[in-house]
Parts: structure tokens; C-alpha cells; sequence
């Protein structure tokens, strides 16, 4: 029996990295897996859990348990948003127990993408080719929330061809922090110029996240000094042949 | 956001000698903290961390019973102890002695509780001279600012600077090597230690079984404050307590490491009380003023309680991405950092400082190092909350809420969603794979415009996922 597996693509790659889910679903269907994409999904909620708005954000995160409660599997390809499924529901659901018990129940079967290829499908060679020298970004919420740190780096040393060269700030936030990036946007960039300087300094030619996010605000800055560093999701690295 | 604060922002953002000060001396204690934590066996680190914790929340949850012994312990010694609800009644008291006691001379040690209620200040407006007496903060006096850090309070100077400050305020030689700086502060304040009144220091911990003041220090002008002048005064805040004495034992371990990398700060002062007959040195006459300042609304909330188990090491500031960018005078008050942005709110109002919560990308750096394991960004999303609850309570924010509303109404609505997306490729006429520099009006706006100011925006793709995705299981079935 494959496993069957539920993508949860999240809005961001939905809406404007559509290829990072596409490459998901490569890896995934390559591995084994059955899988498909529950067409109701939209959001997490945790633009507005993270904002202040709670009740909007439970409005969302229900909405999200409704279309996944089903699922044999729900994998993320974002450390953030797993996170938010799986360690903030609870907190958003403190005074309503019926779903606080609903996201209990699913939050065991979320998994980030690089987690579940390495924990569930217990796979760390996917048999992907990149010539490339590539560095590491750590995404807050996956190393510090989801304590994701040597399992991405594992998978990537597995990859044919590529080089993994490490970036002396890896842990360090590249700044973007959801809506922290427009409400406090000077403080948002500064920070960004650290991790710039520090991918750099690498001499790698892409930067690579388990988090679509992130990448987005790397990009930002190396598009705009005009840098030709590409940005690649963990996704997309491991579905290269 | 007022305009202040993002002004300070600004400029310390624009000025590259301040940048390379503040990110560099964060940099090396992040380091030498590194070096210690890991000296150590990491585990057992965590343990301790753990352990500490226990401690700080026990003791908060039973504070009036270890105030009570506290007090009864040093009254028997011979300690006055007096209560404080705000630095007015400090300040007060602190005068009062001054005049009966016909005190000029104050020499202070370190002590954020006494910064928090402006205590220097105020007791030389009194005409009193009251002078800092630790290397960073002599400094920051004299050049008239306040402390940009909890541990480190010049650590936004380079001795450059300190060295046209001494040229300056002192009148002695243009000197920019630190050892020699160093000399040239410890020439001043000799002789006023020596002159002086009354020392006042702060209190990192209060044993309340054992009845004890400890103080911690790397200088030896606590040791000097408190014991060369006849009257010393503590001024501590109400959450300093820890029960026991062997329990100091695991935040010693925790503050040096946590805060200079240190294994144990090279001074550890346990004040027991005035000199007794037969002794030799140690001040005449000791008080212990315990201060609430609003903490004890702080003790009143469950859930943040827990901000009040910070013993000040200032870790959080070091390892905070903001902090190291933004600096500590751009924090509203003498806390700055993490732990600043989730007390700051809570003693002086949500809406007083409202950007605070939000100045965080919640990357939790923060809480990992934190020796009391504060959970400051679970703490700054509860704030963010209560915040939005009472701009509706004010009416304010009605654009930003309205916003949210609508989000949420078409997030749980896929097919409208779905028709959003369509109308949000409209935005731009996509050239390639290039990424937007600008967008045309009327989209330049809001939170484009502010993503925009900082880096490039990514092309709406032609299709979006779930469209790509139909098309592949149609290929899929064919």
C-alpha cells in the first residue's frame, strides 16, 4: 500500500512559487507516495495569528482542519506553517476545546517536506543531480520550533553533484518575519543585508530553505543588488535529475 | 509608530561606525557565551536552564510568603527594610537619608532597577552629586545618555569616542587604549569611593531563607560601594527572591555564562547586613528598599508572568537580529531587546509604545539562550493580541482590521479565493521571470510599497499551483 499523502502547498507557493509545489509533488510521487491536493486549502492563518488577530486567524485555522482532518498525511513544504499547524492551534484554540481537540488529533500526521522524507518515508537519497554549489538557510520556525537543522543538510549531501557550503549567519533570521517585513520595513531590510553579505561570502551560486518565505525575501535583495544567486527550495534541489 | 522612535531607528541604521560597534560587541559575547555554554556539558546547561526556571516560578508564585521571611531574616540582622511602590517613594527616601544623615557624596554601583526609576538623575537634581561607579556606566553618565544595553551599557561607544568623552569631561590626555581608559576611570573614582556618604547598588538576588543580598560584578566597585561608605542602601525589585541559598548555586552558573561567558563573574558579594561589634570594616547602617513599580500587575497575569523570571544577563539582546541592528536607544525604555519589547508594554501601558511587540520576527533567537527559558516570543504574540483587542476597544487601526477581516472571510472561502488570485496577476504585466522593482499606482501602496522599499518583489507567476496542478492531472488521466 503506498502512502497516501495530502499536499498542503501553502498560499505563498499557491499564489506565487506555484513550481516549489510541483517540485513537492515530483519528489514525493517518486518516492512512493500517492498523492493529491485537497482543492479547498487556502491559508494557515498565521499572517494573522502572528498579527494580533486571533479570531480571524481561528476562522482560517478551521477552515484549514475541515479540508485536512481527513488526510492520512498532510505534508508542508514550510517550516513555518508546519509549525503554526502544529504547535500554535492549540494555542489559538485555548478557550474552544471541540477544535483545540480537532487540531490535536491532526497535528501528529503534518509534517514539513524534509521531515517527512527523512522520519516517515525514511529516505535521505531521493537519487537528485545538481551541479551546484549551494549554501543553507535555517528558517526560524524550522530550526527553533520544529528542531530542523541536520536533516535538510543530510538530504542535500546526498544530492549528486552538489556542493553544500555553509554560511557563517545560517541561524540567523534573514529578517522577513511575516508582516514584520512591511510594518517595520528598514529594521526588515537591515537584517536582510546580514544574511545577504553572509550568502556571499559563500561563493555559492543558490541559497536553499525548507521555506518558500524566506526565500522570497533573499531573492528580493539579491534581485534588486542585482546578484545572480539563484534561490531554490529544498523541494526543488532534491526533484533535480 | 510615533515618530520618534523610527526616527532613532533611522539613524542608527544610517550610521555605519554605530552599526559596526553595536553588531561586533553583541557578536563577541554571543561567542564567548558559546564558547562557555559549551565548556560546559550542553545537557547539563539544559538542566540547569530547566532547574532555574522551577525556581523563578515557585518563587513568583509564592512571593508574599519569601518576602516575609526575606524581611523578618534581615531585620534581625540589623537591615532596615523598606517598601517601595514607585521610584517617587525611592527617590524620597533616598533624599531623606541624604538630609538627616548630612550625606553630599553618592556612589552607585550597577543597577537596572535604579536606572528604571531614574534614581541618579533625580538625586542630582536634588543637588546631591550621585555618581555611577561601573566602568560602562561612569561612561554613558558622563557623556549624558542612558544605557544601550542591559550588561554592556556603552557598548554603542568605541574607545575612540570614550576617549574624546575623557579629553572632554575630564581634562586629562586624548586616550583610545581601553586598559589605559580603564586607569584613568579608576584614578577618578578612587577617591570618590573614598569621600563618599552613602553607596547604593542594586541586588541581583535576594536569598530570603538565608537573608541575603548577592551581588555580581566584574569591577569590584559594587564590593567598594558596599562596604566603604557608612550607609549602604539595596534597592531591589520584588522579583530578585530565590528561596534557598544552595539555589544560588545554578543562577551563577547560568548569569556569568549567559551574560559575559563568564564561568562565575569575578566578584560575588553575599551581604548579610551591617557591620557588627567586634567587626572590622562594612558599612554602619544597611536598608533594603524592595521595589514593585508595577510589577506586581505583572505577577497578576498567568500567562506573562513569566517575564518577571528575567535575572537580567541580557543574553536575549546579543542573540536578537532587531537589537543588534536597531541598538538599545531605540528602545522606548532603560530594558531594551527582546525582553524589553515584552516588559516595556506590560509596566507602561499596551498602546503607550504599541510598535514594541511588533518589532520582533519572532525567529526565536531569544528564548533558545533565555537562562530562565521566558518564552519572549509566545509572550510578544499574546501582547500582539491584546493589543489589536484594545485598538478596537479605542477605535483606532479600523483600515488594518477591516483588512484582516476580509482576508479571513476569503480565505475560508476557496472559490473566491480562487477568483482573488486571478484578479492579483492583474497587478502587474509580468516581463519573464525578472523580479519587480516597482509596481505602477495604484498598487505602489501600502504594504507593497513598504516590501518594495527594501528588496524586489516576486512576478505573480502565470498560473498559480492549483491551476498547474488540474492541468497535470488532466495530462495524468489522458
Amino acid at each position: 500500500m503506498p502512502v497516501r499523502v495530502s499536499l498542503f502547498v501553502t498560499c505563498i507557493v499557491d499564489q506565487l512559487f506555484p513550481k516549489i509545489g510541483l517540485a513537492m509533488a515530483d519528489v514525493l510521487e517518486r518516492a512512493g507516495c500517492r498523492v493529491d491536493f485537497p482543492e479547498d486549502q487556502t491559508c494557515c492563518g498565521q499572517p494573522a495569528y502572528n498579527s494580533g488577530y486571533r479570531r480571524e486567524a481561528a476562522q482560517v485555522a478551521r477552515h484549514f482542519l475541515r479540508v485536512f482532518e481527513s488526510a492520512d498525511y498532510v505534508v508542508v513544504p514550510s517550516g513555518s506553517c508546519t509549525s503554526m499547524i502544529t504547535h500554535h492551534y492549540e494555542d489559538l484554540f485555548q478557550k474552544d476545546p471541540e477544535w483545540a481537540e480537532r487540531a490535536r488529533r491532526l497535528a501528529p500526521r503534518v509534517w514539513e517536506f524534509s521531515q517527512f522524507l527523512l522520519e516517515v518515508l525514511k529516505i535521505d537519497d531521493v537519487g537528485a543531480h545538481l551541479n551546484k554549489v549551494v549554501t543553507y538557510h535555517d528558517s526560524c520556525h524550522a530550526l527553533r520550533e520544529l528542531k530542523i537543522q541536520d536533516g535538510p543538510r543530510r538530504l542535500l549531501k546526498k544530492v549528486r553533484g552538489l556542493e553544500l557550503r555553509e554560511m557563517d549567519t545560517a541561524g540567523e533570521c534573514c529578517g522577513f518575519g511575516g508582516t514584520f517585513s512591511v510594518k517595520l520595513p528598514e529594521i526588515s531590510g537591515a537584517m536582510l543585508q546580514v544574511k545577504l553579505a553572509s550568502i556571499l561570502r559563500t561563493g555559492a551560486q543558490a541559497v536553499v530553505s525548507v521555506d518558500a518565505s524566506c526565500l522570497m525575501q533573499i531573492r528580493g535583495a539579491l534581485s534588486r543588488a542585482g546578484v545572480p544567486v539563484q534561490t531554490l527550495h529544498l523541494a526543488e534541489v532534491l526533484a533535480s535529475r | 509608530m510615533s515618530p520618534s522612535p523610527l526616527v532613532q531607528i533611522r539613524q542608527t541604521l544610517a550610521d555605519p561606525g554605530l552599526q559596526a560597534a553595536i553588531y561586533s560587541s553583541t557578536g563577541r559575547l554571543v561567542e564567548k557565551r558559546r564558547q562557555a555554554v559549551s565548556e560546559s556539558d550542553p545537557a547539563e546547561f539544559e538542566r540547569w536552564r530547566e532547574q532555574a526556571r522551577e525556581i523563578k516560578k515557585h518563587t513568583l508564585e509564592n512571593l508574599d510568603y519569601y518576602l516575609e521571611r526575606l524581611e523578618e531574616r534581615l531585620t534581625a540582622r540589623g537591615v532596615k527594610v523598606l517598601w517601595a511602590k514607585d521610584g517617587g517613594e525611592v527617590t524620597d527616601f533616598v533624599l531623606r537619608l541624604a538630609r538627616e544623615r548630612n550625606a553630599r557624596l553618592i556612589v552607585k554601583s550597577k543597577s537596572m532597577t535604579t536606572e528604571e526609576i531614574h534614581l541618579t538623575d533625580r538625586l542630582q537634581e536634588a543637588g546631591l552629586e550621585a555618581l555611577e561607579t561601573d566602568l560602562g556606566e561612569y561612561i554613558v553618565q558622563l557623556a549624558g545618555q542612558r544605557p544601550s544595553h542591559i550588561v554592556a551599557p556603552a557598548l554603542h561607544l568605541t574607545r575612540y569616542q570614550i576617549g574624546d568623552l575623557f579629553h572632554e569631561r575630564l581634562g586629562v590626555e586624548r586616550e583610545v587604549v581601553p586598559e589605559k581608559q580603564t586607569l584613568i576611570a579608576r584614578r577618578t573614582l578612587r577617591e570618590k569611593f573614598l569621600a563618599a556618604d552613602i553607596g547604593i547598588t542594586g541586588a541581583n538576588f535576594l536569598v530570603a531563607e538565608a537573608g541575603l543580598v548577592v551581588v555580581v560584578e566584574n569591577e569590584g566597585n559594587a564590593r567598594l560601594s558596599s562596604s566603604i561608605p557608612r550607609v549602604h542602601i539595596v534597592i531591589a525589585g520584588i522579583e530578585k527572591l530565590i528561596p534557598r541559598t544552595s539555589d544560588l548555586a545554578i543562577f551563577l552558573k547560568l548569569l556569568g555564562r549567559s551574560a559575559t561567558g563568564q564561568p562565575l563573574t569575578v566578584y560575588t558579594s553575599l551581604l548579610g547586613g551591617p557591620r557588627l561589634a567586634g567587626e572590622l570594616d562594612g558599612p554602619e547602617e544597611v536598608y533594603l528598599v524592595l521595589l514593585d513599580n508595577g510589577r506586581t500587575r505583572l505577577l497578576a497575569d498567568r500567562a506573562k508572568r513569566q517575564s518577571l523570571y528575567c535575572i537580567r544577563c541580557g543574553a536575549c539582546l546579543n542573540h536578537c537580529p532587531v537589537y543588534r541592528k536597531i541598538g538599545g536607544h531605540s528602545y522606548p525604555w532603560v530594558y531594551s531587546g527582546p525582553i524589553g519589547a515584552i516588559i516595556t508594554p506590560q509596566f507602561h501601558g499596551l498602546l503607550e509604545d504599541a510598535w514594541l511587540p511588533y518589532a520582533s520576527s519572532l525567529c526565536g533567537a531569544c528564548a533558545e539562550v533565555c537562562p530562565v527559558k521566558i518564552d519572549i516570543p509566545q509572550i510578544l504574540l499574546d501582547l500582539r493580541w491584546e493589543s489589536v483587542k484594545a485598538k478596537v476597544r479605542e477605535g483606532s487601526n479600523r483600515l488594518e482590521r477591516w483588512a484582516f477581516g476580509v482576508w479571513a472571510w476569503v480565505m475560508c472561502h476557496p472559490r473566491l479565493y480562487e477568483l482573488a488570485s486571478l484578479f492579483s496577476s492583474a497587478i502587474t504585466t509580468s516581463e519573464g521571470d525578472g523580479w519587480l522593482k516597482s509596481v505602477p499606482a495604484p498598487f505602489n501602496a501600502g504594504p507593497i510599497r513598504n516590501w518594495l522599499s527594501q528588496r524586489d518583489l516576486p512576478p505573480p507567476p502565470a498560473k498559480t499551483f492549483r491551476q498547474l496542478w488540474r492541468e497535470r492531472r488532466g495530462r495524468g488521466l489522458s
